[in-house]
C-alpha cells in the first residue's frame, strides 16, 4: 500500500492497487477545494523543498498551493537563482538542502533518473515532478483521476496520445499507468518522434501515422505539447506538423463522441490543438489543473505526514582531520 | 494483551429507545426543526445520525439534513502515528452557515475528536450554533467539551474500552464494555 511507499519516482514499478490507492485518496481532496476556508494544519510544522532544477511554473504552483494547503512550509530552490549556475554538482545541492532538515523534497530535472539519484542518497521522502524524458508521475496521476471522474472507470479504454511521444515524460507515464489498467494505447506523430521502440514500453501500445486512423474509435486524446525549437526545416515544419496532426474540431468529430481530451499544459492554440476544441465541452484541461491539487495533496499527506523520519546517523569525523 | 467483555451497557432494543428519546429532546430543545441539521462523524455516528434523523421524520414529518464528517485531516496526533491514517470525503450537501447544527458521535471520551470535528466544520461556514448529541459519554475528558443530549453517562476506568455495534457498520447490535487485561 502507498503507506509503505516512500517516494514516488515514477508509475512505472507502482502497483495497480498502489495507483488506485492514491487516486481514491485524492477523492477527499477533491472535495476539499470546493471549501471555502482552503487551510488545513495537517502538515503543521513540516517542510517541502522545492528543488526544481529546470524551469517549471504550473507544476512548482502546483506543488506549492498543495504544501500551503496542508499547512506545511516551502522552501523554493530554482535553477536561475540557484548554485547550479556555478557549478555545484547535485548531490551537493540536495545534500545542502537536506541539511535544513526537510520532511520532502519535490525535484524536477533535465536529467532522467535524478530523483532516484537523490532519493538512494538522502534520508528524506522523494517526489518525482518531472526527470528529463523518463516521467513525469503526478501528471499521470491527475489524467487518470480526471479520466477515472469522467468515465467512471479507467479500464478498457481505447486512448491516443498525439504529437512528441519520443521526449515527452507525460506521455510515458500516463502509457505506464493506463496499460496497468488495461487501456488500449495508440501513439501517433511524425515517425522520428514515435519510434518503434515505444511498442515495448508496456502490453497493448501500437503505433499509427495517420491521425485519422489513431483517433478512430477513440474515448480519450491526449494532446502533447510540441516544442517549437524541436519543429524546424527541413525535418518537419511547423506548418506542416499543424497540417497532419494539429487537433481540429473535424478530426476529433472521427473519435467517439464521448471522447475527452487532456493536454498537460501549457498549451499551444493554433499548434497542436484548435481553439475550438481546448476550449470545447470534450476539453478536460482546467479539471486537470484542479485534478493536480487534489493529488499532490494526497501524496504529500501520506510522503510527508506522518512520524518523523529519523534522519541518518551523523558522520563521526575522521580523527586524523 | 488480551481483551475481555466485562458487560453489556445497552442492549439493541434499550439503544433503538435511547435514540428515540434523544431525538425528541433535540427537537425539544432546539425549539422546532428550523434550520437544524445533524453532522454524523464517520464512522459509527452516521448511522446513529440517519436513524435520529428518521426518528425526526417519523413524529414530525420534517426531513432535516444529514450530512457525514470526516476528522483524519484535523487530528492532532498525526505526526507521532506510524503510517498516515486514509482519508475519507465529508459528506454535507448543505450550506453549514447560520445552521443550528448537531454533531453526532458513538462514544464521548477525550473530547478530541469533537474538538477535530468542530474545525472541520468551521472550514466549511459559520455555523449558527454547534451542540453535540452522543450515545455513551464515558468521561475522561481532555479537552473542555461536553454533550447537550446523551443517551447514557457511563463510569470508565482507563483501561477500559467501550464498543459500540451497529448493525450498518459491525452486523450486531449492542454496546459493551470491555477491558484490556495483560
Amino acid at each position: 500500500m502507498l503507506q509503505r511507499l516512500e517516494h514516488l519516482l515514477g508509475i512505472e514499478d507502482l502497483t495497480r492497487e498502489q495507483i488506485s490507492f492514491i487516486l481514491d485518496q485524492a477523492k477527499p481532496f477533491q472535495e476539499f477545494q470546493r471549501h471555502p476556508l482552503k487551510k488545513l494544519a495537517t502538515l503543521r510544522g513540516k517542510t517541502v523543498a522545492l528543488a526544481f532544477f529546470e524551469n517549471s511554473t504550473r507544476t512548482r504552483i502546483s506543488f506549492a498551493t498543495a504544501a500551503a494547503r496542508l499547512g506545511a512550509d516551502t522552501m523554493n530552490l530554482q535553477a536561475e537563482s540557484s548554485s547550479l549556475k556555478k557549478g555545484e554538482s547535485l548531490l551537493d545541492t540536495v545534500r545542502t538542502l537536506e541539511a535544513m532538515r526537510p520532511d520532502g523534497i519535490v525535484i524536477r530535472h533535465s536529467s532522467s533518473g535524478a530523483p532516484e539519484f537523490v532519493a538512494d542518497r538522502l534520508g528524506v521522502p522523494i517526489v518525482n515532478a518531472g526527470d528529463g524524458t523518463h516521467e513525469h508521475p503526478t501528471q499521470a496521476l491527475l489524467d487518470a483521476l480526471t479520466i477515472r471522474d469522467r468515465k467512471g472507470q479507467l479500464e478498457g479504454w481505447n486512448l491516443t496520445i498525439l504529437g512528441d511521444v519520443l521526449h515527452s515524460r507525460v506521455a510515458r507515464s500516463n502509457i505506464h499507468l493506463l496499460s496497468k489498467f488495461g487501456v488500449r494505447i495508440t501513439l501517433c506523430g511524425p515517425a522520428m518522434w514515435v519510434p518503434r521502440e515505444l511498442e515495448t514500453l508496456a502490453p497493448n501500445v501500437r503505433r499509427v501515422t495517420r491521425i485519422d486512423e489513431a483517433l478512430d474509435q477513440a474515448d480519450v486524446i491526449i494532446a502533447l505539447r510540441v516544442q517549437t525549437e524541436r519543429l524546424h526545416e527541413p525535418a518537419l515544419a511547423a506548418e506542416e506538423y499543424i497540417l497532419r496532426y494539429q487537433l481540429t474540431p473535424q478530426r476529433l468529430r472521427l473519435a467517439r463522441a464521448s471522447a475527452l481530451v487532456l493536454h498537460p499544459g501549457p498549451m499551444i492554440r493554433g499548434l497542436e490543438i484548435d481553439d475550438a476544441v481546448a476550449d470545447g465541452p470534450q476539453s478536460c484541461v482546467l479539471e486537470q489543473v484542479t485534478n493536480g491539487l487534489a493529488i499532490r495533496m494526497a501524496l504529500l499527506y501520506h510522503l510527508v505526514g506522518g512520524a518523523a523520519v529519523e534522519p541518518p546517523p551523523a558522520k563521526v569525523p575522521d580523527k586524523a582531520q | 494483551m488480551r481483551v475481555v467483555e466485562k458487560r453489556q451497557l445497552l442492549s439493541a432494543e434499550e439503544i433503538s429507545r435511547t435514540l428515540q428519546r434523544l431525538a425528541h429532546e433535540i427537537v425539544e430543545k432546539s425549539g422546532g426543526t428550523q434550520d437544524l441539521a445533524l453532522i454524523g462523524v464517520r464512522r459509527r455516528g452516521v448511522p446513529l445520525s440517519e436513524r435520529l434523523a428518521k426518528t425526526v421524520k417519523d413524529f414530525s414529518g420534517v426531513e432535516i439534513p444529514v450530512g457525514t464528517i470526516d476528522i483524519t485531516l484535523y487530528r492532532d496526533d498525526l505526526s507521532t502515528v506510524g503510517p498516515q491514517p486514509v482519508v475519507h470525503s465529508n459528506e454535507i450537501n448543505f450550506n453549514v452557515d447560520d445552521r443550528d447544527l448537531v454533531i453526532v458521535d458513538d462514544v464521548l471520551y477525550t473530547g478530541r475528536t469533537i474538538r477535530a470535528a468542530m474545525n472541520g466544520l468551521f472550514d466549511l461556514g459559520r455555523p449558527k450554533r454547534i451542540r453535540l448529541c452522543v450515545l455513551i459519554d464515558r468521561g475522561h475528558r481532555e479537552m473542555p467539551i461536553e454533550a447537550t443530549f446523551i443517551g447514557n453517562s457511563v463510569q470508565t476506568s482507563d483501561t477500559e474500552i467501550v464498543e459500540v455495534h451497529l448493525k450498518e457498520i459491525d452486523g450486531d447490535e449492542r454496546v459493551v464494555l470491555v477491558d484490556r487485561v495483560p
